[in-house]
């Protein structure tokens, strides 16, 4: 029931594949400390994949919130991934839709990269 | 602790954030039995998600000697559910709204905001020494609804979306 997340290269976009639920304590921990590590190693295009996440609190909303401005803030990108219809509902309720960068193919987002940051 | 009959459930938690997935999987069986569809279902439990978070984590400030009390009450055409800790209690509309421009990038200040948005009604009362007490309540066949904060909420004073 917890968070789980992966983390692969491809190109030079870090893809960190998160599934389970993203909520306040481990679940939000567990992911600032996975953007704090990409950054400190020089990963600042990361596209996080949402596709298996089975549920996100407000929390979680707001840790997507932190790491946006955080890879904004070193000069770097953090697109998202495959939304869930949970997730995609929140968001726009939220109005953070119009915030983040939203891809639902993988190759197009890895490609948007270069388009938008040079990476 | 939980007992249960037709139409009440009644659970007391620790306050331990950790008790909120066991909440969580309750509140998923009570909208069930209460008839409401998936969609319903998982407003209803983030709903309740939300305010036990606020409960445990701001109300009893995560301290274990404190708990938590949840009342279910099913009705023949809505779901009630009561909320109480032993915190110091809030006031809902002193909550920045989540939505303005300013707030959008903001970590925290989201969970009331949803609460309204997914439920009929919402009411906070503050009983200072003793605790707060909110009560939601969601309609059956409120499909309809705008969702973008709730329409026909009858709450007194606390019907301006955060």
């Amino acid at each position: 029931m917890s968070m789980k997340a992966t983390t692969r290269q491809v190109d030079s976009i870090t893809v960190i594949d998160v599934s389970g639920r993203i909520t306040l304590g481990e679940g939000c921990v567990q992911l600032r400390q996975m953007i704090r590590d990409e950054l400190a190693r020089g990963n600042k295009n990361i596209l996080v994949n949402l596709a298996d996440v089975t549920y996100i609190d407000s929390s979680g909303i707001g840790e997507l919130v932190s790491a946006f401005t955080a890879v904004s803030n070193q000069g770097g990108q953090l697109k998202l991934l495959n939304l869930t219809k949970k997730v995609h509902d929140l968001l726009q309720i939220t109005k953070l839709y119009t915030v983040f960068d939203v891809h639902d193919d993988e190759a197009k987002a890895i490609a948007s990269y270069s388009k938008s940051a040079g990476a | 602790m939980m007992t249960a009959d037709t139409s009440v459930v009644e659970v007391t938690l620790e306050s331990d954030l950790k008790k909120v997935e066991v909440a969580d999987e309750i509140s998923r069986r009570v909208s069930a039995t209460a008839g409401f569809d998936e969609d319903d279902r998982q407003k209803i439990e983030m709903a309740v998600h939300e305010s036990l978070i606020n409960a445990i984590y701001h109300g009893n400030k995560n301290d274990e000697t404190k708990s938590v009390y949840v009342r279910y009450q099913i009705y023949g055409d809505r779901l009630e559910i009561l909320i109480r800790d032993q915190g110091a209690g809030f006031d809902p509309d002193s909550v920045p709204d989540p939505l303005a421009t300013e707030n959008l990038l903001k970590v925290s200040g989201r969970g009331i905001f949803l609460i309204r948005a997914f439920m009929d009604e919402f009411r906070v009362e503050s009983h200072p020494g003793v605790g707060t007490e909110v009560t939601m309540v969601k309609k059956l066949n409120s499909n309809m609804k705008n969702n973008q904060g709730g329409s026909d909420r009858e709450h007194e004073g606390h019907n301006t979306p955060s």
